[in-house]
């Protein structure tokens, strides 16, 4: 079995709301494991807690008014990040772990070259001379698909389209060569067309560099394209994760399974293609609110006692023993799998 | 009513036939130095909505699908271009005749929550075009309001919250419920459900299919997302720098798409199955600026078609019927990709 490269274990992470209404359990015991080389897809709503913990594992959660809960434990390479100090912190982030956000409007500086930017990590991590770290950032740029780099090298932010300015923040984080890439969102803001094509320029790089991929996304069909494994998360807990093709054949959650019978599909066959699509009644909970017992129960078409009372760990679906996990009270009595009329 | 439109069974509620809108170029800093070239947003389009039936409006950021739906209701005045709702010529219209229509054509915008007045309860949201279009005042305009309400799937308790208080699904609900308010005939519904979670886009699809039904309204779906569009259009055009460049009733455009910018659209879409991944076509380079349209076909520096020869860079293709009802502006339409 391969060591895992991130290991992230009962991660809780809280807000403290501005008007002092409470708490919102932003992440709220999650726990899953990336593997040298893979790219693990985790899939949700809004709210459902899965930027919280990206934003978590690099420890880039302002605090306060956030602060990771004591017990939770995110491992990498064999160190608990949670426990470094800044400067070991500094020595891993940006360098073996490195970030990309949805946003490249607003996630590059506008007042420095798309060069500078890039060559300022191999500067900080690598220690090399301001010449060669020049040459990195033209390298770079050229693997990620930037027409004339050495010209593009000293342009700003604002010159380049938002499919360019993406391929700048895939350039700056890859430079350092990281072992793991949190990529968040990474195609949200871009066009159907650019999104293909920054969604091959990362699945070719990860084959080139050979990284790991977390791979955050509210797409369902990216998920399907890129992923080796999944995750779902809803409101703030995992509630289910299985191998890629086994969540689409098999999805055991209810959440799981109405979010991919919510998706409007191009390869519908055309009798289905009109019609009414189903959906998810109700709508996400507040996280300063989560609802007693299984989270998603208000929601559940197959509810019954049990789902508002006790809240269900995760549980083994079988198959391939820890491949499959849900969060689901209906593994223990499948029979009820009918829906409510 | 123009005897060229490919014309429906019944004769069309909305026509449009010509529509040009270019905004100016901007002039440097302090207004000094030449204005820049003029940006062509919408460039020449035509199209009919037969009644009871939704056209879906597709394409990418900046191809000028938005600016269609404003010129239409003349929220934008276009430069050129004849619309015409039930017989009624727009662009003719006087101040006072054009409100008197604008109650029977209504939008609905993406970002539900810039389009809600913050410091309106939703009860005043709703009743304001009441009292606008003198349709009900007082007691009367609260039971509508609780009527629409009910209508777009809310509790009629909503009528007492402010926007700030509603999700995005509720939100967008009420937009839909202002629209409704003074009965129109005519939606735009401008990227309705891009901002909303897919659970809840289910949701508001659904709504609107049910209106439609139960109204018999008319849509015009502006949208970037092909599968929600294939969910609810009749017919689908597509749109590239400012121009319709293919058109055609919805299973056909899908089934066999004529122009080589339709077919890598509808390839680049993700597919939310890990069996069904295709060979994607990923088209190079990006969307040029409309201010600067590439000469002859304005797809052709992308064009992944083999056959795209010198011809596509000089001659613009004209918008032609290729199949019954499915118009492309290819020259190599009879053969795509």
């Amino acid at each position: 079995m391969t060591e895992p490269l991130l290991r992230v274990r009962d991660l809780k992470t809280y807000f403290v709301t501005e008007h002092g209404s409470g708490t919102a359990r932003a992440v709220d015991g999650v726990t899953f494991d990336v593997l040298p080389g893979e790219t693990l897809g985790i899939v949700g709503e809004s709210g459902c807690g899965k930027t919280v913990t990206s934003l978590s594992i690099l420890r880039l959660i302002p605090e306060p008014p956030g602060h990771i809960l004591p017990g939770s434990f995110i491992e990498f390479e064999g160190r608990n990040l949670l426990t470094l100090d800044p400067r070991e912190l500094r020595a891993i982030r940006g360098n073996r772990i490195a970030m990309i956000f949805q946003e490249p409007m607003t996630s590059l500086n506008p007042v420095f070259t798309v060069g500078d930017q890039i060559a300022e990590a191999a500067i900080v991590h690598h220690q090399v001379s301001r010449r060669a770290a020049r040459s990195r950032a033209i390298e770079m740029l050229r693997l990620v698909g930037i027409p004339d780099p050495d010209e593009r090298v000293d342009h700003y932010p604002h010159q380049m389209s938002g499919g360019m300015r993406q391929r700048v923040m895939i350039a700056m984080a890859l430079v350092c060569r990281p072992q793991l890439l949190i990529a968040d969102e990474p195609t949200t803001a871009l066009d159907v067309t650019i999104q293909a094509q920054i969604l091959e320029l990362i699945d070719r790089l990860q084959a080139e560099l050979g990284m790991a991929v977390l791979l955050i996304t509210h797409d369902l069909g990216i998920v399907a394209g890129s992923a080796d494994r999944v995750v779902v998360m809803y409101a703030g807990q995992v509630v289910e994760q299985a191998p890629t093709a086994t969540l689409f054949a098999r999805p055991l959650h209810p959440y799981t399974e109405g979010l991919l019978a919510s998706v409007p599909r191009l390869d519908a066959p055309p009798a289905r293609a009109r019609g009414r699509l189903r959906s998810i009644p109700g709508q996400v909970p507040a996280a300063t609110a989560w609802p007693e017992g299984c989270r998603f129960h208000p929601r559940c078409p197959y509810a019954w006692d049990r789902c508002r009372a006790e809240e269900p760990p995760l549980l083994d679906a079988g198959g391939e023993p820890g491949t499959h996990a849900v969060r689901c009270w209906l593994l223990t009595d499948p029979r009820r799998r009918t829906p409510h009329p | 009513m123009t005897a060229s439109a490919p014309a429906p069974a019944p004769s069309p509620l909305v026509d449009v036939q010509g529509l040009v809108k270019h905004f100016p170029g901007e002039r440097g800093l302090f207004g000094l130095g030449r204005p820049r070239a003029a940006v062509r947003a919408v460039d020449g389009v035509s199209f009919a909505i037969a009644p009871g039936q939704t056209l879906g409006l597709v394409g990418e950021s900046g191809c000028g699908k938005s600016t269609v739906g404003r010129t239409m209701l003349r929220l934008i005045e276009p430069d050129r271009g004849r619309v015409t709702i039930d017989g009624q010529d727009v662009g003719a219209l006087k101040a006072r005749a054009l409100r008197a229509l604008r109650r029977r054509m209504q939008i609905v915008f993406q970002d539900p929550y810039g389009s809600l007045n913050p410091r309106m309860t939703v009860r005043q949201m709703l009743a304001e075009p009441l009292a606008i279009h003198g349709i009900a005042r007082g007691a009367d305009a609260g039971q509508r309001v609780a009527a629409l309400l009910e209508e777009v799937g809310l509790d009629p308790s909503f009528a007492a919250s402010y926007a700030h208080e509603l999700s995005g699904g509720q939100r967008q609900r009420v937009g839909i419920a202002r629209a409704l308010s003074v009965e129109p005939q005519f939606l735009v519904l401008d990227e309705p459900v891009s901002a909303l979670d897919v659970s809840v886009q289910a949701q508001v699809l659904n709504l609107l299919t049910d209106l439609q039904q139960r109204r018999r309204l008319t849509y015009l779906f502006i949208a970037h997302d092909l599968a929600v569009v294939k969910h609810i259009a009749d017919h689908v055009a597509v749109m590239y720098l400012g121009k319709i460049i293919e058109r055609a009733p919805a299973p056909a455009l899908y089934a066999r798409p004529r122009h080589p910018y339709t077919t890598s659209l509808l390839s680049a879409v993700p597919v939310p199955d890990p069996k069904a991944q295709h060979e994607r076509i990923v088209l190079v380079g990006e969307v040029p600026s409309p201010a600067h349209p590439p000469s002859g076909c304005p797809f052709h520096p992308r064009c992944p078609h083999p056959r795209k020869n010198d011809r596509c860079r000089t001659d613009p293709p004209p918008l032609r019927e290729i199949a019954p009802g499915q118009l492309a502006a290819c020259h190599f339409a009879e053969d795509p990709l």
